[in-house]
C-alpha cells in the first residue's frame, strides 16, 4: 500500500513508532500482565492467594480470588446485574436510538432534536448521576417532594416511591438503566442515523411504488441493510456496559441489589488487591469475545479496501 | 387548503408529539439541575424547581396587605400599642394557631379583622385548616417585618455558584459569612485566594484543565507519528501489530490501574500530573492511532508520490503534507480525548487523589440525605459547562470521530 518510490531505511518506521509503542507497552501491556499475576496473590500482593483459604472451607488454591469472584453472593449479584443491563438495557437503548433516528429524519427541526438527545454524551457520568439523583429524589421528612418524579406521583394523588433504595431491587436497577439510556441513546441514534442516510433512496422508492407501506419498508428493506451497523453499535454498547462503573458508584454505590462488576473491583482496590485484580481479569475475559470479533471485522474491512 | 393536504398535516401530528415529548423528557432533568443551581438552600428545600416561574408558594406580602395593613400599616407600625415590627410582640404568635385564636377575639367590641372575606374565614370553625394555611403567610410576613423570621428568599441567586467555587459548606452563604465577618473558623480569607481552596470547585476546575490539556495533546502527537508509519511506511509486522491495536482499544481501564499506581508509588509519581498525563496518553493511543491511520491511509497516494519525487524525505512529508491534511481527523480525535479525560472519574480517584478534579470533587459533595442540592447542582453545572460548550461548537467533528469507529476503553 505504501508507495515504493521513497527509499526508506529499515530503521525509519521504528523511529516513528517508538514513542507510541513504548508508552503502550508500559501502560497497557505490562499492567495487564501484572494484573493477571496479582490476581493470584493475597490482599497486598506479598503472598500466594492460597493463604486466604480457611480450613474446612472450599479452597481453589492459588485461584482462591477467583473462587471469590465466581461464587461469592455479592459477585453473583454483580454478574447477574451486568447480564441484565446487557440483555434488557442495551436493546432498549439501541431501539430508542434507532426509533429516534428514523423519526427525526422526517421533520424539519431534525438537527435541534438530535442535538438535544445527543447532548448527554458530552457530560460526565458523575454529572449525569447528580442530574438523575435529583429527578429520583425522595423526601422522607416533612417537606414537599422536590424530585420531579415523586412530585408528579404525589401530585396525582399517589404515594412517593423510593426509586433508588427500593426494597424491590428491580426498581432500583430499572432506575439506573433509564439513566444509562438517557446517556447513550444519542450515541446509538447518531451512528444509526448515518447508516440510514447511506441506504439508497431508489430502493426505498421502488418498494413504495410496489405498494409496501412504511412499516414494511423499514423492516424488510432498511433494517436488513443497516444490520451491520446495528451490530457494531450493540457490541460497543455491550463493552460500555461491562465496564459500567461511575453511574452506579455515584447513584447507589451498588446498594439495594444494584451491584455491578466494576464497582466490586473498585471496592476492593485498596482493601484486597488480589480479589480486585481477579475481578478485573474476569472483566477482561468477558470482553475478549468482542475483541476478537472487532479484529475479525477489521480484517474483513481491510480486505475490501 | 385541500382536504388532502389537511389530512397529511393531521396525520403527522403523532410524529411530532412523539419527537417533542422525547426531547422534553431528555431536557427536563438537566433543566431542573440548572434552575436549582440558582435557588437558595431554603427555596430548594421547600419547593420544587418547577415552581420558580410561578408566584412564590406563599405570597406572604399580599396576604398581610389584605388582612392587616389597613390598621397596622405596610410597615407594621400603624398601631402603636401593637407594633408588629417589634420582635417581642411578634414572637408570641409564631405558631399560627395562636395567631388564629387572637384574631378570633374582638378588639374594643369590633372584629379584629376588617376585610369581610378574611373575617368570615377566621370565624368559620369548619374552615380552620384553610385559615391556618393563609395565616402561615401572614406569620411569615410578620417574621420579615420584625426581622426575626426566617423568610424564604425565592428569588434567583448566584450565591450557590460562589459557594461551590470556593468550597463553602457552611449554613448560610460564603458572601454572607464574609459580610458579617463570620468566616468559617478562619478557613476563608474572603479575598481572591479563596478560589484556590483545595475543597473548592475553582481549584478542581484548574486541576481538570491541568490534567486534560496535556492529556489531550500528547496522545495526538505520538499517535500522529505512529499513524504515519502504519499508513505510509513498510515494516515487518505492520498488519498484525495494527490488528492488535484494534483489540487493545477495548481493554478495560480496570485492568491497568493498580499496577500503574504501584509503579508510580515506587517512582514517587503519586498524585502527580505528569503521571496521569502519561496514563491517559497510553490509554488514548490505540484509538488515536487507529483513527489517524485510517484517515491518513485514505489520502490519495499521488500526493505522497509527488512530494517524494520533489525530493522530500519522510520527515518533510509528515510535517508538510500528512499533518496539515489530517486537521479534521485531529480535531475529531482531540474532542474525543478531551471529553474522555475531562469526564473521567476512576483514573483521577486512583492516580490523582491529592489534586481532586471536578468529577472527584462532586462525589465529595454528594450528601446522602440530600441536604445540599443547591450546592451540588451548581457544582455539577460548573463541571458540565466546558464539555457542553466544546460539544456544541465542534459537534460536527465529534460525530465524525464517532463514525470512524469509536470503541474506546
Amino acid at each position: 500500500m505504501a508507495p515504493r518510490i521513497m527509499k526508506q531505511g529499515t530503521l525509519t518506521p521504528w523511529l516513528y513508532l517508538l514513542a507510541a509503542l513504548i508508552i503502550m507497552l508500559l501502560f497497557i501491556v505490562y499492567p495487564t500482565i501484572r494484573t493477571v499475576a496479582l490476581s493470584l496473590r493475597d490482599k497486598t500482593g506479598a503472598q500466594s492467594a492460597s493463604v486466604d483459604c480457611e480450613p474446612g472451607e472450599p479452597c481453589w488454591g492459588a485461584f482462591e480470588n477467583y473462587r471469590y469472584a465466581l461464587t461469592n453472593p455479592e459477585m453473583l449479584q454483580a454478574l447477574r446485574n451486568n447480564a441484565l443491563w446487557i440483555l434488557l438495557m442495551v436493546p432498549g437503548t439501541v431501539g430508542a436510538g434507532l426509533m429516534f433516528a428514523v423519526l427525526t429524519d422526517r421533520v424539519r427541526y431534525e438537527r435541534l432534536a438530535k442535538t438535544i438527545i445527543f447532548l448527554p454524551m458530552a457530560i460526565s457520568f458523575v454529572g449525569a448521576g447528580v442530574i438523575w439523583k435529583f429527578v429520583y429524589y425522595l423526601e422522607t421528612g416533612e417537606g414537599p417532594q422536590i424530585g420531579v418524579l415523586n412530585a408528579i406521583i404525589t401530585g396525582l394523588g399517589g404515594q412517593p416511591v423510593a426509586w433508588l433504595t427500593n426494597s424491590n431491587w428491580i426498581v432500583n436497577n430499572v432506575s439506573l438503566w433509564i439513566v444509562g439510556s438517557w446517556l447513550w441513546a444519542g450515541f446509538c441514534m447518531t451512528i444509526l442515523s448515518a447508516a440510514l442516510r447511506a441506504v439508497p433512496t431508489e430502493i426505498l422508492e421502488a418498494s413504495r411504488v410496489d405498494g409496501a407501506n412504511e412499516w414494511q419498508v423499514f423492516w424488510r428493506i432498511m433494517f436488513p441493510l443497516i444490520m451491520p451497523t446495528v451490530t457494531v453499535v450493540t457490541t460497543t454498547m455491550i463493552i460500555n456496559i461491562l465496564k459500567i462503573f461511575d453511574i452506579v458508584f455515584v447513584m447507589t454505590n451498588g446498594l439495594n441489589g444494584t451491584e455491578v462488576i466494576a464497582n466490586r473491583m473498585f471496592k476492593f482496590i485498596v482493601t484486597n488487591q488480589g480479589r480486585s485484580m481477579a475481578i478485573a481479569v474476569l472483566l477482561i475475559t468477558l470482553t475478549i469475545p468482542i475483541m476478537i470479533y472487532n479484529v475479525r471485522r477489521f480484517r474483513q474491512q481491510e480486505e475490501m479496501r | 387548503m385541500s382536504a388532502e393536504h389537511l389530512k397529511r398535516i393531521l396525520g403527522r401530528i403523532p410524529l411530532h408529539v412523539v419527537i417533542i415529548s422525547m426531547v422534553v423528557i431528555w431536557l427536563v432533568p438537566t433543566l431542573g439541575v440548572f434552575v436549582t443551581s440558582f435557588r437558595s438552600r431554603e427555596a430548594v428545600r421547600t419547593s420544587g424547581w418547577w415552581t420558580v416561574l410561578s408566584k412564590p408558594p406563599v405570597p406572604s406580602q399580599q396576604e398581610y396587605a389584605t388582612a392587616c395593613a389597613s390598621c397596622h400599616g405596610a410597615d407594621g407600625k400603624g398601631v402603636a400599642a401593637a407594633d408588629l415590627s417589634d420582635p417581642e410582640v411578634v414572637g408570641e404568635y409564631t405558631r399560627t394557631n395562636r395567631l388564629l385564636q387572637m384574631l378570633r377575639q374582638e378588639i374594643d367590641g369590633q372584629p379584629h379583622v376588617d376585610d369581610p372575606e378574611w373575617h368570615d374565614l377566621i370565624q368559620d370553625q369548619s374552615r380552620t385548616k384553610e385559615a391556618l394555611e393563609k395565616l402561615t403567610a401572614v406569620s411569615q410576613h410578620l417574621g420579615t417585618l420584625s426581622g426575626g423570621g426566617q423568610a424564604v428568599d425565592y428569588g434567583l441567586t448566584t450565591a450557590n455558584w460562589v459557594d461551590a467555587l470556593v468550597g463553602y459548606k457552611g449554613t448560610t452563604t460564603y458572601q454572607q459569612d464574609c459580610a458579617t465577618g463570620v468566616s468559617e473558623s478562619g478557613k476563608f480569607k474572603c479575598d481572591a485566594s479563596d478560589l484556590l481552596n483545595p475543597e473548592g470547585m475553582a481549584r478542581a476546575f484548574l486541576n481538570s484543565l491541568l490534567v486534560t490539556v496535556p492529556a489531550t495533546l500528547l496522545p495526538i502527537l505520538f499517535a500522529a507519528f505512529a499513524a504515519y508509519a502504519f499508513a505510509w511506511l513498510d515494516f515487518r509486522g505492520r498488519t498484525w501489530m495494527f490488528a492488535l491495536l484494534v483489540g487493545l482499544q477495548i481493554v478495560p481501564l480496570q485492568m491497568t490501574l493498580v499496577p500503574i499506581a504501584k509503579l508510580y508509588s515506587r517512582l514517587g509519581l503519586e498524585s502527580s500530573f505528569f503521571g496521569i498525563w502519561l496514563f491517559h496518553t497510553g490509554f488514548g493511543l490505540p484509538y488515536a492511532i487507529y483513527l489517524l491511520r485510517n484517515f491518513l491511509g485514505g489520502l490519495p497516494q499521488d500526493l505522497f508520490e509527488s512530494i517524494y519525487l520533489d525530493g522530500a524525505n519522510h520527515w518533510t512529508a509528515f510535517w508538510r503534507l500528512a499533518l496539515p491534511l489530517s486537521v479534521p481527523a485531529i480535531a475529531s480525535l482531540g474532542i474525543f480525548q478531551f471529553l474522555w479525560v475531562w469526564n473521567d472519574l476512576l483514573v483521577a480517584i486512583i492516580l490523582l487523589p491529592g489534586n481532586p478534579v471536578l468529577t472527584y470533587q462532586i462525589t465529595n459533595l454528594i450528601d446522602p440525605r440530600g441536604g445540599n442540592w443547591h450546592l451540588l447542582t451548581a457544582a455539577a453545572f460548573l463541571s458540565m459547562a466546558i464539555p457542553m460548550l466544546v460539544f456544541l461548537v465542534f459537534q460536527r467533528y465529534f460525530v465524525r470521530g464517532l463514525l470512524a469507529g469509536a470503541v474506546k476503553g
